[in-house]
């Protein structure tokens, strides 16, 4: 297990890697390519009308003007030895990862991810758990109850939450839940000092866009493997019906589920971007579409990579826990 | 993955509907709306809801972020405004509504500047006992310091580059960062405390402006400088100092600075007990909030979204809590001189342009008023001026026989084709263009329009030369505010030749006429304000003879003011209510 865990972070470095690599081409390579030159991406970080002068000093500062390759062998090398950063009064030490400073606001882009993370893990905490608790239950009991009114009604609440975007459901619930019938507060969330509760909606209009998803995958699932051989054994055996659906039915179908679970938590957790976009929340996924709506290249490259890291850390553990939900994997 | 274009488009329309059902409920349920006694628009002219009521928190919102909060490094006007609550310049803007606003008047300084040597010296006398928030008294060299600063454009490359283009520094400077000594800077010297001298290098009559419509003659003291990081916590002259630092993209807290004394500031007042900015709001929400009363400015000042727009003119209570000011900038189309360099044939769009059509795209009476002159009215000494080759009338569809006359001598009689550009994610700079389209096809000019989205368009579409040649642009959408409400402020960035940037370059037009150079080279010495004005109308008038630019509408916000928030009117230097003499109450 432990040789399997390390193969697996070293394929994850690997990856951001070339996701970081891909990243830097995406910024200056493809402009480059559409004819937008050095001039034009210093005079986005200049004020009004800027001089020769002003856009020469922007060049110099972010290192503009050398190639790509030399640019982005800083970068690495900052991540790797740490860097130094020059404030023009002082010069700070940047300890590795160093993931460099905001060219916008000249934060460090780590405090930064530090800083959002809590925010966006917090989010993705309080949907989960909700989509994954409403979901599963409501896939089981769909199953259970095939073809009733239930089961009709509850798939068609879950096609819906499926084909609305987080942005429509998101805004319509500010209209009126916040705005218009005042049932909840504004959403005012910013970090672990605040009520966590204040993201109830966002949780609730996350969790309804997922859960859907998820009633549907372990309603597929429990209908197939309720009619197992083993199902009927063990209700054969006389074992409470609670014990068959839970332990023997649910424990089968969860594999699948486990899967995407893993995945979108890593997702939701790399940025939910519309979902931080629409309730105005300063997470990561904020932070990520603030750096591309400005060009602040290390704040995009710092947000890119803190996500591809999360979704391959779900995915870890997605494949550590197959083994202890399934004792097929175990045993294989 | 969606793009953050196509979710902010969708989301827009949501929020339309959203609140378009709100407000087909009724609209009792306001919360700020309604009350007060004022009327739709009494904001622009006059001071609404006149209170000396200390107390409570006024709370700022904003979608994005100030581009920084150390006052040297600002140059948007929102920004300019906000930072008056904790800074204090050698001269500011006149805290007074109408025209008043524009001018500018001493706060650190005792005067306006006294010029001598032909207006190449300026010399400035400070108040004394104005005192930062730690209680030590500002001095001269302070301001000699910030000035120096602003030499140093890899620290400070936002701001305005005034200083380092006018001052005379005998060579090469630096700046402070680079060069320790500041006793090497000699663009300003300081014979005594009080004492600030400006030496230029040649003659500029305008400087008083030039230090005060920005911060960057705030004083900054050298010890607790931080260079590119000042702005996260700016030492504060003014009457609110900021509570612990600024947190870029969330925001920051502002409490009262009993170190400052009103009895030297009659342009701030210190009502509020604290001043909250909070970042990153969605702009409708912010809209929901102004008008819930949670929020009191929504700070970049621009006027409210289209939403909210449509709610309060339709609804009594809450139009009367809203003011509909000239904004100050000037929505034009530039005509480029190099693309389409027969003026004949830049008469004829000029003559064929349906001014009607285009007032319309930009919302009728209440998104603009029909423009003549290039300078909007709040440009002190600025004359309406005479149409030239079109009709500032609001029903004026264009003179089609005009139009084609001036085609046959340009030598193209069967008209031409040229190519139109426009901000894409502005609709009513899509329907501008647009409605020029259809206009101009009736000569046949065809215009071939193409959008680019406005983050990058005023540096690398329309403000890029090069772009201009390669593309071949002919015309394109543009609007522009001036640095100071003056003519110089307002149009030698968008007609001198001496303007023209490869990045970010105003003269859209790339105007290079020698009678206007000229009169740009010789205004600046002179010294009486209104022979100054009449120059400035006379390049006005040759820019539009030129059919340079095509004059399009003079902007109007639509701008909300809760009912809890005191002393509010439309400030004209910055085009928005003044952020300094707020109160809140409740």
């Amino acid at each position: 297990m432990v040789a399997f865990i390390v193969r697996r972070l070293f394929g994850a470095v690997g990856l951001l890697l070339i996701i970081s690599a891909v990243t830097f081409a995406i910024f200056f390579l493809v402009p480059r390519a559409a004819g937008v030159t050095t001039d034009d991406i210093a005079g986005r970080f200049a004020g009004k009308q800027p001089d020769a002068a002003t856009l020469a000093a922007i060049k110099d500062r972010f290192g503009l003007d050398d190639p790509v390759p030399v640019q982005y062998g800083k970068f690495i090398k900052a991540i790797v030895v740490g860097d130094t950063y020059d404030t023009g009064t002082e010069k700070i030490d940047c300890p590795a990862p160093c993931l460099g400073y905001s060219f916008r606001t000249n934060q460090s882009v780590t405090d930064q991810l530090v800083d959002r993370a809590p925010v966006t893990f917090m989010i993705t905490a309080g949907a989960a758990v909700l989509w994954l608790v409403a979901g599963v239950s409501i896939g089981i009991l769909s199953a259970l109850r095939r073809g009733t009114i239930f089961d009709r009604a509850a798939m068609g609440v879950a096609l819906a939450g499926v084909s609305l975007p987080i942005f429509f459901t998101g805004l319509l619930s500010l209209a009126f839940i916040v705005h218009r019938w005042e049932i909840l507060p504004a959403v005012n969330y910013s970090g672990p000092s605040d009520n966590p509760f204040n993201l109830l909606l966002p949780w609730i209009c996350l969790a309804f866009l997922y859960a859907a998803m998820y009633a549907r995958l372990t309603r597929a699932g429990m209908l197939e493997t309720m009619n197992e051989d083993f199902i009927r054994t063990a209700r054969a055996k006389g074992l409470p019906e609670k014990t068959v659906v839970l332990k023997h039915g649910l424990r089968a179908s969860l594999t699948p589920i486990m899967t995407v679970f893993g995945l979108d938590v890593g997702l939701v957790l790399g940025g939910a971007i519309i979902t931080e976009k629409t309730f105005s929340i300063p997470g990561l996924g904020q932070l990520a579409l603030d750096g591309v709506n400005q060009s602040d290249l290390p704040v995009v490259l710092g947000a890119t990579m803190t996500a591809a890291l999360f979704i391959v850390l779900a995915n870890l553990v997605v494949d550590i826990l197959y083994g202890v939900i399934d004792p097929r994997v175990r045993h294989n | 993955m969606k793009s953050p274009k196509v979710v902010t488009s969708t989301a827009a329309g949501i929020v339309v509907l959203g609140l378009g059902l709100s407000a087909c409920g009724g609209g009792d349920d306001d919360g700020g709306g309604g009350g007060n006694g004022a009327k739709f628009d009494a904001g622009s002219t006059a001071v609404v809801n006149v209170s000396d009521h200390k107390g409570g928190v006024l709370k700022f919102a904003q979608p994005d972020d100030f581009e920084s909060l150390d006052p040297a490094n600002i140059y948007y006007a929102y920004g300019l405004n906000f930072v008056r609550i904790f800074s204090r310049s050698l001269m500011t803007y006149n805290s007074k509504p109408g025209l008043e606003g524009s001018k500018m008047v001493p706060d650190l300084a005792e005067a306006p500047g006294t010029a001598s040597n032909g207006s190449k010296t300026w010399t400035y006398k400070l108040k004394r006992g104005v005192k930062y928030e730690d209680g030590t008294e500002v001095k001269a060299k302070d301001i000699k310091y910030a000035v120096a600063r602003t030499f140093d454009r890899s620290v400070l490359h936002n701001g305005p580059s005034y200083f380092p283009q006018l001052l005379d520094v005998g060579g090469k400077y630096d700046g402070p960062f680079k060069d320790k000594n500041l006793d090497n800077f000699k663009g300003v010297s300081t014979p005594d405390d009080y004492t600030v001298v400006f030496n230029l290098k040649s003659a500029f009559s305008e400087f008083d402006q030039v230090v005060g419509f920005s911060g960057q003659t705030a004083p900054v003291p050298a010890a607790k400088d931080t260079g590119v990081r000042y702005g996260m916590h700016p030492v504060s002259t003014g009457p609110y100092k900021l509570q612990g630092d600024y947190t870029p993209k969330k925001g920051g807290t502002w409490v009262r600075n009993t170190n400052w004394d009103p009895a030297t500031d009659p342009n701030r007042k210190q009502l509020p007990d604290k001043i909250e900015v909070q970042s990153g709001l969605k702009a409708e929400e912010i809209d929901s909030r102004l008008q819930a009363g949670t929020v009191q400015i929504d700070l970049p000042g621009s006027g409210v979204q289209a939403a909210a727009r449509q709610q309060i003119l339709t609804n009594p209570k809450l139009k009367a809590n809203s003011d509909n000011p000239l904004a100050g900038f000037h929505w034009y189309i530039p005509l480029n001189t190099k693309n389409i360099p027969n003026i004949e044939c830049r008469k004829a769009i000029v003559y064929a342009a349906d001014r009607s059509a285009m007032y319309r795209a930009y919302g009728g009476e209440v998104g603009g008023q029909v423009s003549t002159s290039i300078q909007p009215p709040a440009v002190q000494g600025r004359e309406k001026g005479t149409d030239f080759y079109t009709k500032a009338d609001p029903t004026y569809t264009g003179d089609q026989a005009q139009a084609k006359a001036s085609l046959a001598k340009c030598g193209k009689p069967g008209g031409f084709s040229t190519n139109m550009i426009f901000r894409s994610d502005r609709p009513k700079e899509k329907a501008t263009a647009e409605a020029l389209q259809q206009s101009l096809a009736k000569v046949n000019i065809k215009l071939n329009l193409k959008g680019y989205p406005s983050g990058t368009y005023t540096n690398e579409q329309l403000g890029a030369p090069k772009f201009m040649a390669k593309e071949k642009i002919g015309l394109g959408t543009y609007g522009w505010a001036p640095d100071w409400n003056t003519g110089y402020g307002y149009l030698q960035p968008v007609s001198d030749v001496d303007a023209i940037v490869p990045t970010g370059n105003a003269n859209a037009e790339e105007l290079d006429d020698p009678q206007v150079n000229k009169m740009w080279d010789d205004v600046v010495a002179v010294q009486d304000p209104a022979q100054r004005a009449k120059i400035y109308n006379q390049i006005d008038a040759r820019i539009r003879e030129q059919a340079a630019i095509l004059p399009n509408v003079y902007a109007k916000s639509l701008l909300y003011r809760p009912t809890n928030l005191t002393n509010v009117y439309f400030h004209a230097g910055y085009g928005m209510y003044d952020y300094a003499n707020l109160g809140v109450t409740g």
